[in-house]
């Protein structure tokens, strides 16, 4: 069973959304994901002042597999993308919530973040996925 | 749900990631593609090739009906178990399938023929084998577990059948061992796919549960079929459907090793399609890419030379380089500079010749 932390948001795209106490926000891949996708093995992250809207490419994760974009969960500008994957890009793997975050953002309209899913909601979204 | 082999039970409860291929349900992975992979090339792993089919050939007339359908001579296999790579090729000189012929008696061959592959197969092999008077039989009733790696060896000689292990010992390289030459039997060939050493098990279904338990229990790990693809990859050995296929001859596909011309009036299928071609020249070659810039190069990608684009056949990150590797076919006259546009970009590349790794070595 896929981890779900239960402070974070989700999008249907299975993307994580930290919101810090400044207002910031950090993006990641679930634990889902990154167990779908198998070893990570090149990752791609936006530079700092990039801007994306909500739903734009904004990464690439490359597991052994296959190549997969990574989508802004919502508006922003990107603040600093994790530097530590382009040599470890197995820390995805490892720890997907903490030490393989992929990036930092502003958020553009903060109010977006209240369509996202909470816990409950992408839990239940991953069991309906898995019927 | 897929077919399942007679393992099917032990992949799901060694944690096996079940996925579809080619109609069958088998283990991609039992945790980490990569981990598995150099499992093989640093000690020994297993793998489950069950859905692989043995074709069993007999009659007075199996060698010159091989002679026929095959673009290797079959009269290169005069010892008992010894092997032979070929392709099996239509009129046109396309490959529709690679496959290794195995020497048991003069009226009895056994063929290994890929999965996604095996109805074609099957329908071709036994037309041709018509006018031969040739008898094809496949066995399902037979599963075949694949044991790789600098270690494998010792760990399967001692779960052998006793009749069975000194001949196994001996084996050189492309040489099967049959059990008292019974084709119901085991049948142990020093074949494999990875570039490594190893056996190739073929056994009967109801073996192969307690002989895979018990190389498990000798500390043989099972290994999926997603690495399985990395080993044969920085092997530099061809896949069927990617590499190759009936759209493409051998001398396009890097096999030209595999044909043999002489005796110039063995007239095999696809052998005047192919003298044509030599003769007006093969406008492409498959060779090997080393990725010099970031990124994993995947199927279908565009290499762009100096003398015109070509396609990864099949691309990806290869573990023991710690990089990413490809086959692909570009114009024969390119040189050893291109280019790989992957996601819209242009990554260098390096032209080698394959093998990538062999043997655990990188090579390129």
């Amino acid at each position: 069973m896929s981890e779900v932390p239960g402070e974070l948001k989700y999008t249907k795209s299975h993307e994580w959304v930290r919101i810090e106490a400044d207002g910031s926000v950090v993006v990641g891949i679930t634990d889902h994901a990154q167990d779908q996708l198998g070893d990570m093995v090149y990752i791609e992250v936006p530079e700092a002042g990039t801007s994306f809207a909500a739903g734009d490419a904004c990464a690439v994760v490359e597991s052994v597999k296959a190549a997969s974009d990574v989508y802004a969960p919502i508006a922003g500008e990107v603040t600093e993308g994790n530097d530590a994957l382009a040599d470890s890009p197995e820390l995805v793997n490892q720890d997907p919530f903490g030490d393989g975050w992929l990036m930092k953002l502003n958020p553009g309209d903060s109010s977006e973040l209240d369509g996202l899913m909470d816990a409950e909601a992408y839990q239940a979204f991953l069991e309906s996925e898995e019927h | 749900m897929g077919r399942h082999t007679p393992l099917y039970d032990l992949h799901v409860r060694q944690g096996g990631k079940l996925v579809d291929f080619a109609g069958w349900d088998m283990p991609i992975n039992y945790g980490s593609q990569v981990d598995e992979h150099h499992q093989v090339r640093r000690d020994v792993g297993m793998f489950d090739v069950s859905h692989m089919t043995v074709v069993d050939l007999h009659g007075d007339n199996t060698r010159a009906f091989l002679r026929k359908l095959l673009a290797n001579n079959i009269d290169r296999l005069q010892a008992p178990g010894k092997a032979l790579y070929s392709c099996m090729l239509n009129e046109q000189g396309g490959v529709i399938d690679d496959l290794i012929t195995y020497y048991v008696r003069e009226d009895c061959f056994r063929m290994v023929v890929n999965a996604a592959t095996r109805d074609k197969d099957l329908d071709w092999i036994r037309r041709q084998a018509e006018p031969f008077g040739v008898e094809v039989q496949e066995r399902d009733d037979l599963a075949m577990i694949a044991v790789q790696g600098p270690n494998a060896r010792e760990h399967v000689l001692n779960l052998l059948p006793a009749t069975l292990r000194d001949g196994a010992a001996e084996l050189k390289p492309f040489f099967a061992a049959l059990n008292g030459m019974q084709e119901s039997g085991w049948f142990v060939a020093r074949t494999g796919y990875t570039g490594e050493d190893g056996f190739e098990i073929v056994l009967p279904e109801a073996d192969a549960p307690r002989l895979w338990q018990a190389l498990f229990d000798n500390g043989v790990s099972p290994i999926g079929l997603g690495a399985r693809d990395t080993l044969r990859l920085e092997a530099g050995m061809n896949l069927y459907g990617s590499d190759m296929t009936e759209e493409t001859t051998p001398l396009e596909s890097g096999l030209s090793w595999t044909l043999a011309w002489e005796p110039a009036e063995r007239d095999f299928i696809g052998r005047a399609a192919l003298e044509a071609q030599r003769e007006a020249g093969v406008a492409s070659k498959l060779v090997g890419l080393v990725l010099e810039g970031k990124g994993v190069i995947r199927n279908h990608q565009k290499v762009i030379t100096e003398a015109g684009e070509g396609e990864v056949t099949s691309g990806s990150f290869s573990p023991t380089i710690g990089g990413s590797i490809a086959l692909a076919r570009i114009p024969a006259a390119a040189g050893d500079k291109v280019e790989i546009e992957i996601r819209g970009k242009r990554i260098p590349a390096r032209v080698v010749k394959p093998p990538f790794v062999r043997h655990g070595e990188v090579r390129v």
